[in-house]
C-alpha cells in the first residue's frame, strides 16, 4: 500500500502523479476464506479491517453485489453524532464517535471527519421536554449536549429563521458540539484499502445467490454469481437487503425496507457552519465541502426495494427547509435519490450471533446507520472473531424481540423516523 | 407519487392511502395459550420481500376501507388490488395474473 503523507504527494507531484497505484486490488474469488462478509459498505469493509487489523483474521473477503460504497454508505446524509436516549444505544453510538476523531490517522486516508456540531430544533412545548431529557440523559452518559436558546442557535447557525411567526418556530435547541459530518464514499474507500493492504479480498459484482448449511445445520458456505465460496464463517452486513440474504438461511427477521431520500443542492458559498436537524417537520440540512447544502428527506410509507423515494416526501422535506432558511428558497436541487434502509420494530440496530452457527448479522439501522460505521464495525467483527458479543453490542440481540428487552429508540430517538 | 385502485372508489392518489403492513398477519387464536415465540412472529416478524409482496392499504382520506394488495416491492407496481375477505387471484411468474 502506497501510504499517504506529506512526502508522498510531494513525490507524485514531481512525476506528474504518474505513480499513484490503485488503492486495492480487485480480487477473484478463492475456493475458500476463514471468513466472510456479504455487504461492501462502511460496516462490512471496516468488519473486514478490523477482522483483519485487531483478530489477525487475514484470510477473509467481502462479497458486494454491485460496488464497494455503492449503496446506502454512498447515499446518505454523512451526519455524525451520539445523543440517543438509552444507555445501550449512548454506548454503542458514542464508541463510534470516539472512533471517528482519528479515524483518518488510523486508516492513512482521509475521511474528512468535520465536527462542526450538531443542532436539533425543538417546535413544540413537547418537543422542548423531549429533547431536555435527551440533554440530561446523554450527560449523565458522558456524552456532549447541551440546549440553546432560540437566540443560541440563531448565533451558532446565522442563516436559521427564529421568527415568531413561521409554522413551527424555533423554541430552542440541543447542540452536540461534538457531533459533526464525514466524507462518505471514503470511508468505504478507506476501509477497503486498508483491509485490502492486510490481505482482504474484496470481490465487487458478485451477489450473493444462497446459503450452503451442512448436516449439523452449521454454515458451509454461500452461492454467489461467481461461483461457490467456502466459508465457516459469515458475517451479513447487507442493509436494505439483509431479509433477502438471510432468508437464504432459513432465518426471517424483523425487519422492514423502507426507501429513504436525500437531495443536493447546486453548490454555492459557505453559509451554514454546522448541521441543523428538526424531527418535528422533518427536515435536516448541512453543506458539504463542495458547497452542496446536503438535505435529508423521510421514509417512503410502504416497504419497497426501488432505490427511490416519492417526489411528495421530498417537497414536503423541502418546505420545511424553506421556513427555518429563508436565504435558500432560491437555490436549485441538483440531485436527489433513495437508499434502501432497513427497520427495526424498536428503531435500534441488530448486532448479534444468530440461531444458526457462523452466521452472524449487522443490520437493523433504519434511517441512521452512517454514524456508526466504525463502531458497528469494529464490534461486528469482535463477535465475529470471538463468537461472542462485544460488551457494548450484546443488548443488541436478535433475541430481544421475544424476551421483551426492546431498546425502544422508536418512541424516543433523536432522529426523524 | 402512486396510483393506487381502491377496489371500492377506482383509481386515487398515494396521498389518499394509509399502508397497512403485510397481508394475512394472523393474531394468536386462544392469545393466552400462544407462546413467546408465537407472539414474537405476530408482532415482530415480516416477510420484507423482493418482489410481489401481498400487503394491506387503507383508504384512509376516501372511503375509509381496508382492502388487501399485492405490489412488486422491485418497481412499486401494483398487481392487483382485491377487497378485503376475497381470495388473492393466483399469480404466475413474472406477476401475470
Amino acid at each position: 500500500m502506497q501510504k499517504f503523507s506529506a512526502w508522498s504527494l510531494l513525490k507524485e507531484a514531481f512525476g506528474g502523479h504518474q505513480g499513484w497505484k490503485s488503492q486495492w486490488r480487485r480480487a477473484e474469488p478463492k475456493a475458500e476464506y476463514d471468513a466472510i462478509i456479504v455487504g461492501g459498505g462502511g460496516h462490512g469493509l471496516g468488519a473486514a479491517y478490523y477482522l483483519a487489523a485487531e483478530h489477525g483474521l487475514t484470510n477473509i473477503a467481502v462479497v458486494e453485489k454491485g460496488w464497494i460504497g455503492g449503496g446506502n454508505t454512498g447515499r446518505n446524509t454523512t451526519i455524525i453524532r451520539s445523543n440517543y436516549l438509552f444507555n445501550e444505544s449512548a454506548h454503542l453510538y458514542d464508541h463510534s464517535l470516539k472512533m471517528w476523531k482519528d479515524l483518518s490517522q488510523v486508516l492513512n486516508y482521509n475521511v474528512m471527519f468535520s465536527p462542526r456540531g450538531v443542532m436539533m430544533l425543538a417546535h413544540t412545548v413537547h418537543d422542548t421536554q423531549v429533547i431536555k431529557r435527551h440533554v440530561h440523559a446523554n450527560r449523565g452518559n458522558g456524552v456532549d449536549n447541551e440546549w440553546l436558546s432560540p437566540e443560541e442557535a440563531k448565533a451558532f447557525c446565522p442563516i436559521l429563521n427564529i421568527e415568531k411567526n413561521i409554522r413551527y418556530p424555533v423554541l430552542g435547541a440541543a447542540l452536540q458540539r461534538r457531533g459533526g459530518v464525514a466524507r462518505h464514499d471514503t470511508v468505504a474507500w478507506g476501509y477497503a484499502r486498508a483491509a485490502n493492504a492486510l490481505g482482504v479480498d474484496i470481490i465487487e459484482n458478485c451477489e450473493v445467490t444462497g446459503i450452503k448449511r451442512n448436516a449439523q445445520g452449521a454454515i458451509e458456505g454461500i452461492d454467489t454469481s461467481r461461483g461457490f465460496i467456502r466459508t465457516k464463517k459469515l458475517g451479513v452486513s447487507a442493509a436494505g437487503n439483509t431479509s433477502v440474504v438471510m432468508g437464504y438461511a432459513g432465518i426471517q427477521l424483523p425487519l422492514e425496507s423502507y426507501p429513504l431520500q436525500a437531495l443536493v443542492s447546486e453548490p454555492v458559498k459557505p453559509l451554514m457552519p454546522c448541521v441543523v436537524m428538526s424531527n418535528t417537520i422533518h427536515a435536516y440540512m448541512s453543506q458539504s465541502d463542495k458547497g452542496e447544502l446536503v438535505i435529508g428527506a423521510g421514509t417512503d410509507a410502504y416497504n419497497s426495494y426501488t432505490q427511490r423515494g416519492a417526489l411528495h416526501i421530498s417537497s414536503h422535506t423541502l418546505e420545511a427547509i424553506c421556513e427555518l432558511f429563508p436565504m435558500v428558497r432560491r437555490l436549485k436541487m441538483l440531485r436527489n435519490w433513495g437508499g434502501i434502509v432497513d427497520t427495526t420494530p424498536d428503531r435500534s440496530p441488530i448486532i448479534a450471533k444468530t440461531p444458526v452457527k457462523g452466521l452472524y448479522v449487522n443490520c437493523g439501522w433504519g434511517t441512521g446507520g452512517f454514524k456508526a460505521t466504525p463502531g458497528s464495525a469494529h464490534v461486528f467483527a469482535h463477535t465475529i472473531a470471538h463468537d461472542e458479543p462485544h460488551p457494548i453490542n450484546a443488548p443488541f440481540t436478535l433475541e430481544r424481540f421475544e424476551e421483551g428487552n426492546l431498546i425502544d429508540e422508536a418512541a424516543a430517538a433523536a432522529v426523524a423516523h | 407519487m402512486l396510483i393506487i385502485h381502491c377496489p371500492y372508489c377506482g383509481d386515487r392518489p398515494e396521498l389518499e392511502f394509509s399502508h397497512g403492513g403485510q397481508a394475512q398477519v394472523v393474531r394468536p387464536a386462544d392469545p393466552s395459550k400462544a407462546t413467546d415465540a408465537e407472539w414474537t412472529q405476530f408482532l415482530y416478524l415480516r416477510k420484507n420481500t423482493r418482489g410481489l409482496f401481498a400487503e394491506r392499504w387503507r383508504h384512509l382520506r376516501g372511503c375509509g376501507r381496508f382492502f388487501n394488495a399485492i405490489r412488486d416491492t422491485t418497481t412499486d407496481q401494483f398487481v392487483v388490488t382485491y377487497r378485503a375477505g376475497e381470495q388473492p387471484p393466483a399469480i404466475g411468474s413474472g406477476g401475470a395474473l
